[in-house]
This record gives structure tokens, C-alpha cells and sequence, in this order.
């Protein structure tokens, strides 16, 4: 067999679609309950006390579930720990060209959540400090589509030292 | 103790966006075949096939391992399918190289493919979790923030990434089978390229490529009657870590940490930068060349844009890095890794053709994959260890 006398292969394009239903789990239920009322709940590990948030249930590192008595309130705000703007459309983000998309430390949280930030591309910075911005209440559900995205907010940026680690 | 293994075939096809002369188990077999010449074996000499491919989702073909198994030889043979994620070529080549170590086979044959031309990476890549917000676009989104946090904490220049690029650009035109065949590539070219996923130019990421790769692997027993060069396995190692975890050092993982120092340790080797004569790795994005110099430990950490701008990592520099053009030259996802591992066994082998390192006896080879979680990397020898 050779490497370039074959006939030519034909591609077509075609529909596949999968119907499913994704069951949260116990975890992410109370997560998203409380997103649901436009509030943030992270978890404590019992081991070594980072908050996880999002939270999974259960520490990757300690391989321990977090109980019920590892919740913990945290506000909207963060710092940006790092960033791109994305100039390349991808068909099933549907976000205008280009976008900002960041890693931002919520404030108490010892991991980062990935978002979309809305500033002006020259703005952008690691260190800048940005606070969720919520969709009308009417519109929320048990869903993180209920924040727009994230906006920066008039607070000196927060020191390399303090989120470093999270990059 | 394991048995002393060695890479006695390599079978490359031409990487290029649209393999429309091949069909996947076309292109899968002309990859083994051309590894079976070169080693002067048929089908029936081979004990075990091992396919390496990632996820599934690309081409949207469930189990492919079943459907080519034809193709590659493996009926009423033993078969098996690796995936870890980008790492999977290189983590094709160590299951292969295993079989044989264990003593349990003779001699392997791998395979490791992809077809992106039947394929949508980007939107595999993208996928929106339930509750969830999507807003990393492909693995340029999901790298471009480490990339930025490697230039926060190294201070290095910001033209190191173009650097790379035109290095890894200008050695794929002496490698007839890489894909990217640019002429005229220029650091202005590369500079002016579009941003597509800032501080990520164009130019500085990887095409999108249709192949395969494939290596035929002996005993000791066997390798050691042939009258041409092998490539000896000195060493092999994988590491892994979990995507998300509470100070998780996304830049520079423990896992690529843990599994260089396993690797020397291995190979007998305390001085990589010394000691090994070149390094194929995986280098998707061209800021990921200092980034892996570092986590493979052959530059101190936050040093590794050093060996890029001193031209160290040239054909010509005293540590040549992805002479074959590397990933960002040609990149069949799937195969990538094991293109990788395949590249350090021709050095050794002295048939790298154009892109040969002279007298090159010891390499290595490298692939990482997933959130940067997956490493896979081996090092081969001319000589017996
Ligand atoms: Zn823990």
C-alpha cells in the first residue's frame, strides 16, 4: 500500500444527538441551590482547611468527602489571577470576539473559578479585583449562567504574593 | 529487573491538514506497514498491537480500537487502546515498550493516529458542562493563562515565544513529512502574526494535521542479532495529578517535576543538560519549550527562556530541541506524543535525515497532555545501558 494512491476518502458532515439527563449530585445541588438565591458556597477541607469553590464534595488531594458542616459562605468578589482574550470563535461559545476570559480568586477561596470578565482589553491585568455581576433576580436558576460575567470594581489590585499560587 | 528493550522499526506517514487519500484504518495501516519494513518484519512476527489515539469525541468515533483492529494487525492478537489525553502517543510507546520489558511478548507493535481533518478539536475541547459557564476555547484558551502566568513569574522576554517559533518553524523544513512547510518564516512573521488567544500568536501554535506513527519494539534477545542500529529504551516513566486541586502549580506541575527526577534516576543520569545530546518534546504552544526545559530539569526554574535566546536549543545549539519541527510543525494529536518518542529513536538510530543531530547517542522524548496533567517521556540510547 502506498502512501498517496488511494482514491480520495469522502468526508460528509453528519448529525449526531445525545439526549441526557445530568443528576448534580448532593454537592453541586447545594452549590447551585444557593446560587440559585445569588449566593456563593464553597467547602473547607477538614485536612489542611483550603476552601474548595467551586466545590466537588470531596478534596482531590486528601481524597476525604467534605460533611455538611464544610460550607462556607463567600462574597461575590475576587481577584483576576490570569487571563487571555480569546480571538478565536468556537461554535459553542456563544460570546462576541474578542472576550476576556480570566481565573478569578474569590475572596476567602483557595481555588479559582474560570468566568468572563467585561473591561476594556488594555485594562485587563493580573492582581485587578472584579465582583460578579447577576443577572435581574427574576431570571436566576440553579445555574452560574445566572452571573453575566465579571466587572472590575474600583479597589487597588491585589498583591502578586497573595494569589500566586493559584495560577 | 526488566528485560532490555529496544525501537527496531519507525513508521511515519506524511503529516498534513487533509490526508483525503486515506481513510483512518489507510492511514493507521501505512504508519504500521512502513514501521514493519523498516524492520524488516511482516504481520506474523508481531506478538501484541497497542493503539494509542485521543479522546474519542474528536472524530466522534466511539472505540476506534475495535473498528481498526484489522488494520493494524491485531486480530486473534493481544490489543490494547491507551488514552491519556495530548500525553497518549508518548504513553502508547511506554505501554508498548512494557509488554516487552515484562518478558510477556517478543516483540510490540504501536500505532498512535489522529484524523483532525474528520475531526473538531476545538469544539471537543469546549464542551459546556451542565450549570456551567463555556468560555475556554480550545486548549489555546485553556493555556494562553498559564502561558501569561510562566512570562509573570520568569520575567522572560516577551519574544521568547517567537523565538521558538521560528527555530521549530525552520527545522520543519528540513523534516519532509512535518505538515508546516513555511519558506520565508521570519520572526517578523511570526510577530505579526494575529493574537488568537493573547499572549498566544498564530504562528506560535500548532496546525491542525491528519497521521499516524508507529514503531515495532524487541527483546533484547532479538535486537541484538540485527546489524543496524537500534534505539535502546534506557528509561520510561508517566506521572499524572488531578486538573483542580488547591495550590495546584498549573505552570510548573508537580507531576512533570516527580517524573523527570524518576526518569534520570532510571537512565542513570544526573546532569540531563550534559549528559543527553537532544530532546524531542511537546510543544503545542511555543512558550511551552523554556516552560518543559524547566519541568524536564535541564534549565533551572524560571531559567529555561534562557537556552531558547542563547540559541542552545538550535540544531546547531548544544542542546538541540524538536529538531523534527515538534508539534508546532505537525500535529496529529493523537500521534503526537509518540511522533515525539519516534523522533529521539532516529537520532539515536543516526536516520534523522536532514534534521539528524551529529552523533547524537542518547535522546529524549516527551509528551504531557490534559490540563497539563499527563507526562509521558523515555530516553533512548545507541548504546546498551
Ligand atoms: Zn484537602
Amino acid at each position: 500500500m502506498s502512501d498517496d494512491k488511494n482514491d480520495p476518502v469522502e468526508i460528509f458532515r453528519g448529525h449526531v444527538e445525545l439526549d441526557y439527563q445530568y443528576t448534580a449530585g448532593v454537592s453541586a445541588s447545594r452549590f447551585l441551590r444557593a446560587v440559585e438565591q445569588g449566593k456563593f458556597l464553597g467547602q473547607k477541607c477538614p485536612v489542611d482547611g483550603r476552601v474548595y469553590f467551586p466545590s466537588r464534595g470531596s478534596c482531590p488531594m486528601h481524597a476525604v468527602p467534605f460533611g455538611d458542616d464544610s460550607t462556607v459562605e463567600l462574597p461575590d468578589k475576587g481577584t483576576v489571577v490570569t487571563y487571555s482574550i480569546v480571538r478565536v470563535p468556537s461554535e459553542n461559545i456563544p460570546l462576541e470576539l474578542p472576550y476576556i476570559t480570566v481565573q478569578v480568586l474569590i475572596d476567602g477561596a483557595d481555588t479559582a473559578l474560570g468566568h468572563v470578565l467585561d473591561a476594556n482589553l488594555d485594562d485587563v491585568r493580573m492582581g485587578m479585583r472584579v465582583q460578579a455581576k447577576w443577572k435581574p433576580k427574576s431570571e436566576w436558576t440553579t445555574s452560574m449562567a445566572n452571573i453575566e460575567y465579571f466587572v472590575p470594581i474600583d479597589e487597588p489590585d491585589a498583591d502578586y504574593e497573595t494569589y500566586k499560587e493559584h495560577i | 529487573m526488566a528485560e532490555l528493550t529496544a525501537v527496531v522499526g519507525i513508521g511515519q506517514t506524511k503529516y498534513q491538514s487533509k490526508h483525503l487519500d486515506h481513510s483512518m484504518p489507510s492511514l493507521v495501516r501505512v504508519a504500521a506497514e512502513k514501521a514493519l519494513a523498516d524492520a524488516d518484519c511482516t504481520w506474523a512476527d508481531i506478538d501484541a498491537v497497542i493503539l494509542g489515539k485521543a479522546p474519542d469525541m474528536f472524530e466522534g468515533v466511539m472505540m476506534p480500537e475495535l473498528w481498526l483492529n484489522d488494520a493494524i494487525g491485531g486480530a486473534y492478537k493481544p490489543m490494547l487502546r491507551v488514552h491519556t489525553a495530548g500525553s497518549v502517543g508518548g504513553s502508547t510507546g511506554i505501554v508498548a515498550a512494557s509488554m516487552v520489558q515484562s518478558g510477556i511478548h517478543e516483540r510490540v507493535l504501536c500505532v498512535a493516529f489522529e484524523k483532525q481533518s474528520e475531526s473538531n478539536a476545538t469544539w471537543a475541547l469546549s464542551i459546556s458542562m451542565p450549570f456551567s459557564l463555556a468560555s475556554v476555547a480550545g486548549a489555546g484558551g485553556y493555556f494562553a493563562p498559564l502561558v501569561r502566568g510562566y512570562m509573570r513569574r520568569s520575567g522572560a522576554p516577551e519574544d521568547t515565544g517567537i523565538r521558538v517559533a521560528v527555530k521549530d518553524r525552520q527545522n520543519a523544513l528540513k523534516n519532509p513529512l512535518a505538515h508546516l512547510q513555511l519558506e520565508d518564516i521570519s520572526f517578523d512573521m511570526v510577530a505579526n502574526s494575529p493574537m488568537l488567544w493573547d499572549p498566544i500568536r498564530y504562528l506560535e501554535t500548532c496546525p491542525s494535521s491528519d497521521g499516524a506513527c508507529a514503531m515495532v519494539m524487541e527483546s533484547e534477545a532479538l535486537a541484538s542479532k540485527r546489524s543496524n542500529k537500534v534505539a535502546w529504551i534506557h528509561a520510561t516513566e508517566m506521572r499524572s495529578e488531578p486538573t483542580q486541586f488547591s495550590g495546584r502549580d498549573q505552570v510548573m506541575p508537580q507531576a512533570t517535576l516527580d517524573n523527570s527526577k524518576a526518569l534520570y534516576k532510571k537512565a542513570g543520569i544526573t546532569n540531563p543538560r550534559k549528559e543527553l545530546d537532544c530532546a524531542e518534546i511537546y510543544v503545542p504552544f511555543s512558550w511551552f519549550e523554556p516552560m518543559w526545559m524547566e519541568g524536564m530539569r535541564i534549565a533551572p526554574i524560571n531559567e529555561g527562556w534562557k537556552m531558547t535566546y542563547e540559541g542552545a536549543t538550535a540544531l546547531d545549539g548544544d542542546f538541540p530541541v524538536n529538531m523534527s519541527g515538534g508539534v508546532l510543525s505537525s500535529n496529529p494529536i493523537g500521534a503526537s506524543g509518540l511522533i515525539r518518542f519516534a523522533e529521539a529513536a532516529r537520532q539515536v538510530r543516526g536516520i534523522a535525515d536532514a534534521h539528524q543531530v551529529d552523533g547524537a547517542k542518547k535522546a529524549l522524548g516527551h509528551a504531557y497532555g490534559g490540563g497539563s496533567q499527563y507526562f509521558s517521556t523515555w530516553i533512548v540510547s545507541s548504546e546498551k545501558p
